[in-house]
């Protein structure tokens, strides 16, 4: 007997073809023997990377040992959680159709929205978390960032635009205050506002420190800001709704920026005035934040948006293509000694819990919930495509994490630890710092003075001694990737300023539409206060928006002056608390979506989310603990603070790499201020989780307590359910195909 | 009559490669709204192609989406 795939089309209206089609059996017996396939190259390739001990292995297995669990785990795991927790029905109309305006609400084709969502979400997070987790090898942040984002990351994605689908699009700050009441509500958004305040703030340290002192690198991304302004305005006088027609010019400018750049930086002035230090740069970077979030969004960022929306697909594929031709090898261990010892230079802390906060992003990031809410919902056709969306474009972002791991696992060791370790352990001479990384034990040949200065020469830089924040170490990898496939030695220059290019158009996206997104919610919180405070709701009151940006501005601008001028290395101090940020806001993603599977009793399913959250609190408490109550002045912030304090009291006036009594006091204060902030990120999250685990108990008491979703309302349109359209989902697609154009001929002849 | 069939293929995905970059860029958005407006409120002028991306633009401005890190 031949199992037959059976398919039912679905009418909500006798007039109209179907609007869906229910498919039921079993798989087709090539498909079983292709996943099999897939699933044995998978298991191969991993075992490569697991087993190999003591020789290299080439960067392609890592690249087959992900891609292949992500096959099977879209295919399988994102499966069972929408048969099980999604239960997606395409006969209902989704809030695209329902509301559709072809503004905000329109349902968009499944391939494009997938491309709109993956360019939301993917930012500088998944490419620079990996660069510093290769500090403790290349297994433990391969396992964590292709198992994490299957188990967590993406199943979080999946299940925040599902349950925001069913509630007209609201944004994940709306449903804590639905589903977790008006107590938790109020905490989850001042967490989410803190939280995104001291995102904006360490990314654009990594900025900063990716562009210090490179007149290249500031020339290039200073023309970003003309070319926007000419795309503005061209689009809003000349020839509106030519969009991509200004991209591919803008694309072609940029270009010629980077290159240009190079010219620059030769010429005495390019020098002069493009060389500016990483405090000056800070202020830079604050004005233009300032600048982004009052000027109108057709001005700068949403011509900018256009940009880096190629720009990510654009690098991302040419990434991939140039890592599968160039084959490389890895140089850096399965797992280094500073991943048990814990006494790394590019960040402190042992493998656990540290990898997991320093990942972030690649693996689970709970900024992509406030994606995944709000903006997607609004525009999916169909139920069942959140799923190609919301765990299909996770996939894909933890895919660009492994390639931004493989970029810095493929680097000469001596010189990743010489580019990644603090200034203050370096010296930041390549005399000193060939001498400090020789002494780190590493495996393969000492390093010399004059490899490091030449590595700098062949990227056109001017030192690569201890440019941290990983945007450096990403482009150097890159731009030996790439110029090993395309051009040679003597476009590594260019690749290497294309690649911090990139990187800093992600990240200038990310602080100027966050510093706009930041200042609303400041504005309607200070709004709903009420009384005089009122007026702030307007949004077109100007003083109103110019005094929310300023405060939004100044909260992390003193951030990120502090970072600039920290004497520990900025970078190493707040980007454990930029992870654990992160990965709080993922908990508490996760524990609205926990408590809607519990109150709709689906008990035996509540793993699915349940694990990633236990999970993610164990990792994020046990590391804000650390950094809270270690008694290591290296890990623990308030360890830190007393040492240097004491040490004042003691009347010493330098201490530790602190070589002034000032040096000291800015130890002492921004210990103080990042202590602080990981007191108040937990307490708000355990908040968050507390009240959502008292909504738990009462639902489960109570048999099961009603949600916010909307009531039915059937849908009159049709899509296909995945990505790829079936048999018979094609015959139905003719038929509304035939009726559009019967439609068509008979409204021209009325 | 292989090269030929290469150069067609290379022709179609070169095709639909424009379509995509268009389509997400928004080029087609304006056509869509219009599409939008004759059908739901035949009849009416759904405004030029400007005045479409200054409301969208105006909408953007009102309410701001995030971008991630």
């Amino acid at each position: 007997m031949v199992a037959r795939t059976q398919s039912e089309p679905i009418r909500t209206d006798p007039d109209l073809p179907p609007v869906a089609v229910v498919e039921r059996g079993p798989m087709p017996a090539s498909r079983r023997v292709l996943f099999t396939v897939i699933a044995l190259v998978g298991a191969v390739a991993w075992s490569v990377v697991a087993l190999a001990r003591g020789e290299q292995i080439n960067a392609v297995w890592i690249v087959f040992a992900a891609v292949c669990t992500y096959v099977i785990a879209y295919r399988f795991y994102s499966r069972l959680v929408e048969a099980k927790i999604v239960r997606p029905r395409n006969d209902r109309a989704t809030p695209a159709e329902l509301h559709d305006n072809a503004k905000d609400f329109m349902p968009t084709d499944r391939r494009v929205l997938f491309g709109h969502h993956f360019a939301a979400i993917a930012g500088a997070g998944p490419l620079v978390g990996p660069v510093l987790a290769a500090q403790m090898g290349y297994l433990p942040g391969t396992i964590w960032i292709v198992v994490g984002c299957v188990l967590g990351g993406a199943v979080q994605d999946y299940l925040v635009l599902s349950i925001s689908v069913r509630r007209r699009g609201r944004s994940l700050g709306q449903m804590a205050r639905d589903e977790l009441g008006r107590f938790g509500g109020v905490a989850a958004l001042v967490a989410v506002f803190v939280i995104m305040i001291i995102i904006i703030a360490v990314l654009a340290l990594v900025v900063v420190n990716a562009l210090a002192e490179s007149p290249w690198g500031v020339f290039s991304i200073a023309m970003t800001i003309p070319i926007a302004l000419f795309m503005g305005v061209y689009l809003r006088f000349l020839r509106p709704g030519r969009i991509s027609e200004v991209t591919v010019i803008g694309v072609g400018l940029l270009l010629l920026a980077i290159v240009a750049g190079g010219w620059v930086a030769e010429t005495a002035w390019g020098q002069d005035w493009f060389t500016l230090s990483p405090v000056a740069l800070a202020w830079w970077l604050a004005a233009y934040g300032f600048a982004a979030s009052v000027l109108p969004v057709w001005l700068l960022l949403a011509p900018r948006d256009y940009l880096s929306t190629f720009m990510k697909v654009g690098v991302i594929v040419l990434l991939a293509v140039g890592i599968l031709i160039a084959r490389p090898e890895v140089q850096a261990p399965a797992v280094s000694s500073f991943a048990l010892r814990g006494d790394g230079p590019v960040f402190a802390g042992t493998l656990f819990p540290f990898l997991f906060i320093t990942i972030a992003c690649g693996a689970l990031s709970g900024f992509h919930s406030l994606i995944a809410s709000g903006t997607t919902p609004k525009l999916l056709e169909k139920e069942s495509q959140a799923r190609p969306i919301g765990y299909g474009a996770m996939l894909t972002e933890s895919f660009v994490a492994v390639m931004a791991l493989i970029t810095a696992v493929i680097i000469d060791q001596h010189l990743y630890f010489a580019m990644n370790a603090p200034a203050g352990a370096t010296g930041g001479t390549p005399e000193t710092a060939a001498e400090y990384v020789n002494g780190l034990g590493l495996s393969g040949p000492p390093i010399t003075a004059g490899e490091i200065e030449r590595a700098a020469e062949v990227v056109g830089e001017e030192s690569v001694v201890s440019r941290t924040g990983g945007a450096p170490t990403l482009a150097f990898g890159m731009s030996q990737v790439l110029s090993s496939v395309f051009g040679g030695t003597g476009l590594a220059a260019f690749w290497y300023h294309f690649a911090i290019m990139f990187e800093a158009l992600f990240i200038l996206t990310t602080v100027d539409a966050g510093t706009r997104v930041a200042r609303f919610m400041l504005s309607d919180s200070l709004g709903n206060l009420g009384g005089p405070l009122r007026k702030f709701r307007d949004p077109s009151w100007r003083v109103g928006a110019w005094i929310c940006s300023v405060v939004v501005v100044v909260l992390w601008g003193a951030i990120l002056l502090m970072g600039v001028t920290d004497p520990l290395g900025g970078i190493n101090t707040l980007f454990p608390l930029f992870g654990i940020a992160n990965q709080l806001l993922a908990a508490i993603a996760l524990t609205v979506v926990t408590v809607v599977v519990v109150k709709k009793q689906l008990y035996r399913w509540v793993w699915i989310p349940a694990v990633p959250l236990v999970w993610d609190l164990v990792v994020t408490m046990t590391a804000s603990y650390q950094k809270i109550f270690s008694s290591e002045p290296r890990i623990g912030y308030w360890a830190q603070h007393r040492a240097f304090q004491d040490a004042k009291a003691a009347g010493e006036e330098t201490f530790g790499v602190a070589t002034s009594p000032e040096a000291m006091d800015a130890v002492i204060r921004n210990t103080a201020i990042q202590g602080t902030l990981s007191i108040i990120f937990a307490v708000l999250v355990l908040i968050v989780v507390l009240v959502g685990a008292a909504v738990i108990v009462r639902s489960v008491r109570a048999g099961g307590l009603p949600t916010t979703e909307e009531p039915d309302e059937p849908s009159r349109i049709f899509a296909p359910r995945g990505m790829v359209p079936t048999a018979a989902e094609r015959e139905v697609q003719a038929l509304w195909d035939a009726r559009e154009r019967e439609h068509a001929t008979t409204g021209a002849g009325s | 009559m292989t090269a030929r069939r290469a150069l067609q293929a290379l022709v179609r995905t070169g095709r639909s490669v424009r379509w995509y970059a268009a389509a997400l860029l928004g080029d087609h958005d304006y056509a869509r709204y219009v599409a939008h407006v004759a059908r739901v409120h035949p009849g009416t002028d759904p405004g030029s192609e400007a005045a479409y991306w200054r409301a969208r633009h105006a909408e953007q401005d009102a309410h701001p989406g995030a971008r991630c890190c």
